[in-house]
């Protein structure tokens, strides 16, 4: 498991013994090491809940939970007794037990819906309310707040409360990118646990007592950690949210695309909300296998580029000092009658770990038709710290798809990639979604030396400025495709939203690119570039991107073996 | 029936002229004796004594202390076992621990050690509440004391055997009484009580160290039993309530007081009429909180149906009246109350009952930890109804919502805690109907409060 | 009801001894630090008073923990306080024997010889002068002889209001 969570009540040992459990009346077998919450859940029973996370400890203080259990009643012989079904007879428990907080153990007899267990419910859902803001239609959590939904599923009808609320600080900034409304918090201490269990980051407690219990950070201090926005997701309630997504769209109106985080190697699984071609935020989307439920602060909130002001929206060309748009095809076959007349060697290509198997594999293919090995090729690599949580190192997505298709030379190349521009030996440059200068450390002395610069990118900068052709390429949340992340998984990033203005998705830049260069061309689809890709790679052998599936699948260590 | 003597046993020095605190005055008194004789047996010897003796935890809940001491077994486990003493006093009605703290410390002292010894442990705290700032002093000086002759630290009284002692003052919490509140809360944290199970003391406690937890005058016991041998003390007392019991008398008696009687020797009549010299200034009885704040309420007049075991070990069905209940463990519970931490309060005719039930609301509001929901949202609201009603605001209505609001509470919670705040509620309502009635008739319903929902 | 800690008190420059004291008080728990936080917080509002933001930030780097670890615990007993009290402080039991024998009529009278008619959101009243406070306390466990209060460490039995004016003489 990549994701280290201090706790995974939802999972089993593959060998853990079966248990027989009666839930409401039907006889089952489950493994041993569950709690009955998890226990239901798996035979389709849904018990509400709210402090329980089956990734942290276990607190038990909402009691949303409770439920009526038994264990087998016992005979004068210690054996238990056998009724009539020849199934175990169950002595009931007369109170109620929470769920998160009661294992399954055999002949456990448990009852999920009872009278009992909806007037527990009923009882824990007033008190839960009486003292709670009433303003749903002004909350920014409304649709995804837990306590509307079981208050509408399980709560009473009319409020028996006549008495005067406690009130509790408002729009508290508790940090960064994260606002308090201690009136909404239903103390379930989520947020403490996942602070202290699995960011090691203890700022959140609670002050005062009793019905004033509060929510706070010690003052002067801030829940700033990397991780910090985490806390709104498994918030219950309204009470901590999103500086960023806070009060932007209601959630019921969003479309939520599988997809997957580009941030770093660790390709955290992510769903995209947006709506009308706009990106309002990423959450964290389960993957046991890469980030469980969570993802970085920077994953989540690095997506703003995509709607930013300088994005590139119209392919240009640049005749002299004028630059001017330019339709896709005349641009393809204005490169193609410029690119012709240079040797391999008088060409370069940066391309990029960020960019998916499928735009690789066609660069690589491009660059087979441009003179093969000849033509110097690197990517630019990224590295910071890892965290020791989800965080990579390796601040690319796709490194091990880069190297994978031979763009990449772990940078070890764009020195000479420099020198060969600098002594105009290099007289061409495509540039790939890295920034010549920006990202890749040429000088802009140098890229003015060039015949011909291409740069497909995004963002507006001076390199594009100065190209004599500006590709438009896609984001992240416009394409689909695949990536192989740091722990050598691949997995499918999914089209959330269109393509702006007259950008194109870049696997159709580079198709188009080649076809127009090479000639001929069998491709047209993302499927059939991905059937090409597995054809090639013998690791990928025998799969679609429907094989690779929403959690994808693992290929490594097989396609770090590269092949030629 | 005229009431029995007093049978004092731990309180055998308590307000005895010229009997003072210091370990000087303790020597002379045969002190710390029984603990030379307990260094003659082996632990588990001692641990069945005090299985032998009957005798149940003082603390509140009445449970059997070598029952408890046995769910630990030094010889199987490999982590460290502790023993706390709970001298939170914090209970309503209660005020008996503070008198051995104050007056007797080294028999606390000593039964510690004894019980220390015999479970092997060497690391122990005395919980004792913030309020008690005198008590904790006399205690540090008894540890000093103690330790000082050897009864304490290292290799005691050359028995090999090594053992701290220590005090830790709690800071105005009534939930640090509850024994796993009380962990947590010697643990530096806030006195969250924690869920039972996994965290039982005995598995999971300190330091996530098998734990005991006893009360002081549990510990107390525990020095009369290496007296005089559990079998013996299982005599004193009846079957199953054996021992002695210290009571404490407050409320509208003329004569309050602590004492100390053989369990279930003498009635509540006997206890109020004849040892507290009948209810004061000739008012009549109107009710008695048994054993404690949180112990249900007995109404004066009340029958109950309870079942005697005869010399032959029969049972017999009777009816009592109040006055005529026992003072043990069993009858109390048999009556729909409890004997709980032995703290009698007495409540006479001229009381406004709900404005009784509206002081000990307010109290367990005021004291829930506030972890859990129901517990924490319940016991404001019904301090919030029981105000109201006292305070002639009140509506007919909030007579079945209290009861209902309570209902939602017990069982339901973390810590016993959700008990301990909706008996009363429960009981006074059931039993005062009347009462609570009237005073909703008569209320003018709920007037917009000004405070900040306190 | 606010969560943040007040400081109006200056900086304290801390004793050696002082400093040495709270170290002999970690030493009682050999097992863990974090135990040591309720007698440190004792011990600094015994010394200074009041618990400062000072306070909570010493008493959290002395034990290695976050600051709110502290700040939970000081907002929880109400024992400890935040802002300065009287310089003596009367706690009046409130609970049911005490209030039998008169409790709320004893904390009225004292309120009224002291002048003092405002109290905070946890019902405390500092008299004008600063020299008293009144406050309710729940059940101090002296039931028998109700009404009963402490004025600092100091525990009163039986208190009839001739006996109160008398213990505002005395702790003048
Ligand atoms: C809310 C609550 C408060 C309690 N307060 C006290 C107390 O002040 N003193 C005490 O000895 N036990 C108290 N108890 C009982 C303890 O949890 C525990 O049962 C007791 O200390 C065990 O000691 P014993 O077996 O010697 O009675 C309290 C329990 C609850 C639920
Ligand atoms: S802020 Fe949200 S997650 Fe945190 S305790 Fe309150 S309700 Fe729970
Ligand atoms: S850890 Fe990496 S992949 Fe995961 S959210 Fe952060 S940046 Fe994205
Ligand atoms: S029952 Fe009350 S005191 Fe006990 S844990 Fe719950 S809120 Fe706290
Ligand atoms: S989910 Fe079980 S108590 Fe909260
Ligand atoms: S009620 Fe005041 S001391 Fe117990």
């Amino acid at each position: 498991m990549s994701c280290k969570n201090p706790f995974n009540h939802d999972i089993t040992p593959a060998d853990a013994p079966l248990l027989n459990v009666q839930v409401d009346g039907q006889w089952v077998q489950l493994p041993r090491g569950l709690n009955v919450v998890e226990a239901a859940k798996r035979v389709g029973k849904f018990i509400p809940h709210y402090c329980y996370h089956p990734k942290l400890s276990i607190s038990g203080n909402c009691r949303m939970c409770l439920i009526e259990m038994g264990t087998p009643k016992m005979g004068p012989d210690r054996k238990p007794i056998i009724g009539a079904d020849g199934k175990p007879e169950i002595g009931w428990i007369p109170r109620p037990q929470i769920g998160c907080a009661t294992m399954i153990s055999e002949g456990m007899g448990i009852r999920t819906d009872s009278p009992m267990v909806q007037d527990c419910r009923k009882g824990v859902m007033e008190f839960l309310l009486i003292n709670h803001p009433l303003d749903c239609p002004i909350c920014d959590q409304a649709g995804e707040c837990k306590l509307q939904e079981f208050s509408v599923e399980y709560g009473n009808e009319d409020s028996r409360f006549v008495e005067q609320k406690v009130h509790k600080p408002k729009q508290v900034d508790i940090g960064e990118r994260i606002v308090l409304d201690d009136e909404r918090c239903i103390m379930c201490s989520r947020c403490i646990r996942f602070s202290r269990e699995m960011v090691n980051d203890d700022v959140l407690g609670f002050t005062q007592r009793g019905s004033h219990t509060t929510l706070a950070v010690h003052p002067g201090k801030r829940l700033d950690n990397n991780y910090s926005l985490n806390t709104v997701d498994i918030c219950p309630v309204g009470a901590l949210t999103s500086k960023d997504f806070r009060f932007k769209m209601r959630v019921w109106f969003l479309k939520e695309t599988k997809s997957i985080c580009t941030g770093c190697a660790t390709g955290c699984n992510i769903l995209i909300g947006s709506r009308e071609n706009v990106v309002h935020r990423l959450t964290p989307r389960e993957n046991e296998l890469v980030n469980s439920e969570w993802m970085c602060d920077q994953g989540r909130l690095g997506f703003h580029y995509i709607h930013a002001e300088e994005r590139l929206l119209q392919p240009t060309a640049r005749v002299n000092s004028t630059t001017l748009p330019v339709a896709w095809d005349d641009a393809f076959a204005q490169i193609r009658d410029r690119i012709k007349s240079y040797k391999p060697e008088q060409i370069a290509i940066i391309g990029s770990a960020r960019m998916t198997n499928e735009e690789l594999f066609l660069l690589a293919e491009l660059r087979a038709g441009l003179g093969g090995n000849a033509v110097l090729t690197d990517v630019v690599p990224r590295t910071g710290e890892a965290d020791g949580i989800l965080r990579s190192a390796d601040l690319n997505p796709n490194t091990a798809g880069a190297k994978l298709f031979q763009i990449s030379n772990d940078g070890k190349n764009l020195a000479a990639i420099k020198d060969g521009i600098e002594s105009g030996r290099i007289k061409v440059l495509y540039a790939l979604h890295e920034d010549p200068v920006g990202d890749a450390g040429l000088s802009e002395f140098a890229l003015a030396k060039l015949d011909l610069l291409i740069t497909q990118k995004l963002l507006k900068s001076h390199s594009t400025d100065i190209a004599h052709f500006s590709l438009p390429g896609a984001s992240f949340a416009e394409k689909r495709g695949s990536m192989i992340n740091g722990a050598g998984r691949l997995q499918r990033l999914n089209k959330a939203i269109a393509t702006p203005g007259q950008t194109m998705d870049d696997f159709e830049i580079l198709l188009k690119l080649r076809s127009t260069i090479t000639g001929g061309n069998s491709l047209h689809t993302i499927e059939e570039v991905f059937k090409a890709v597995a054809a090639s790679i013998p690791a990928l052998s025998g799969l679609s991107l429907s094989k690779v599936g929403d959690l994808g699948v693992e290929v490594a260590p097989a396609a770090a073996t590269v092949t030629t | 029936m005229p009431a029995p003597a007093e049978y004092r046993l731990v309180f055998k020095h308590i307000d005895e002229p010229g009997y003072t605190n210091d370990i000087e005055c303790y020597l002379r008194h045969g002190g710390y004796e029984q603990l030379k004789k307990a260094f003659t047996m082996k632990g588990p010897d001692i641990v069945n004594e005090v299985k032998a003796s009957g005798l149940r935890g003082r603390g509140g809940a009445g449970f059997a202390c070598g029952v408890k001491w046995g769910f630990i077994d030094p010889t199987k486990n490999t982590k460290p076992v502790y023993l706390i003493c709970n001298a939170d006093e914090s209970e309503p009605g209660t005020f008996k621990d503070r008198q051995i703290i104050h007056k007797d410390p080294h028999q606390l002292i000593e039964g510690m050690v004894i019980a220390c010894y015999a479970n092997n442990v060497h690391l122990s705290y005395i919980y004792i509440r913030g309020e008690f700032p005198l008590g904790a002093k006399i205690l540090e000086k008894a540890i000093a004391e103690a330790k000082a002759k050897n009864f304490l630290g290292k290799n005691i009284l050359g028995s090999g055997y090594d053992l701290e002692i220590y005090v830790h003052r709690g800071a105005g919490a009534y939930i640090c009484g509850e024994e796993t509140g009380l962990i947590e809360s010697l643990e530096g944290k806030r006195p969250y009580p924690r869920i039972k199970p996994p965290y039982f003391p005995a598995v999971l406690g300190l330091y996530m160290c098998p734990t005991i937890v006893n009360n002081v005058e549990t510990l107390c016991d525990v020095k009369h039993i290496i007296a005089m041998g559990g079998a013996n003390y299982a005599k004193i007392g009846k079957p199953n309530n054996t021992g002695t019991r210290l009571i404490g008398v407050s409320g509208d008696v003329a004569k309050p007081g602590y004492y100390e009687f053989e369990v279930g020797s003498l009635t509540l009549g006997q206890l109020i009429n004849d040892v507290c010299g009948g209810i004061k200034n000739g008012r009549k009885l109107q009710a008695v909180i048994p054993g404690g704040s949180s112990s249900k309420v007995l109404r004066a007049g009340e029958k109950y149906k309870i079942k005697e075991k005869q010399a032959d070990g029969s049972m017999i069905d009777k009816e009592i009246g109040l006055e005529d209940i026992p003072m043990d463990f069993d009858t109390m519970a048999a009556v729909g109350s409890m004997s709980g931490s032995g703290g009698v309060i007495v409540i006479d005719d001229s009381r406004d009952i709900v404005s009784c039930l509206a002081n000990l609301s307010e109290f367990y509001a005021h004291e829930s930890c506030g972890q859990c929901t129901p517990c924490r949202e319940g016991s404001l609201w019904m301090k919030k109804i029981t105000r109201r009603l006292a305070d002639g605001h009140g509506r007919l209505e909030d007579v079945a919502l209290l009861k209902s609001v309570a209902d939602n509470i017990a069982g339901r919670t973390i810590c016993a805690m959700g008990e301990a705040c909706s008996w009363p509620v429960q009981s006074f309502v059931a039993k005062f109907k009347n009462e609570f009635e009237a005073k909703g008739r008569a209320g003018k319903g709920p007037a917009v409060a000004a405070t900040n929902g306190h | 009801m606010s969560a943040t800690c007040h400081d109006t008190q200056d900086h304290v420059e801390l004793k050696p001894e002082f400093v040495a004291h709270a170290d002999e008080l970690i030493s009682h728990y050999p097992v863990s630090k974090r135990s040591a936080s309720l007698p440190l917080l004792h011990f600094w509002q015994e010394t200074h008073g009041y618990i400062s933001n000072q306070a909570v930030e010493w008493i959290a780097g002395k034990l290695g923990l976050n600051p709110i670890q502290i700040l939970e615990l000081v907002t929880f007993y109400p024992m400890f306080r935040q802002h300065p009290a009287g310089k003596f402080q009367i706690k009046v039991c409130r609970t049911l024997s005490c209030q039998l024998g008169g409790a709320y009529e004893l904390r009225e009278h004292f309120m009224k010889k002291l002048g003092i008619t405002k109290v905070d959101e946890h019902g405390l009243g500092i008299s004008a002068d600063g020299k008293f406070s009144v406050e309710f306390v729940e059940c101090l466990a002296s039931c028998g002889t109700a009404p009963v209060i402490m004025v600092n460490d100091d525990f009163y039995e039986g208190v009839s209001h001739t006996q109160a004016d008398e213990l505002l003489q005395k702790y003048n």
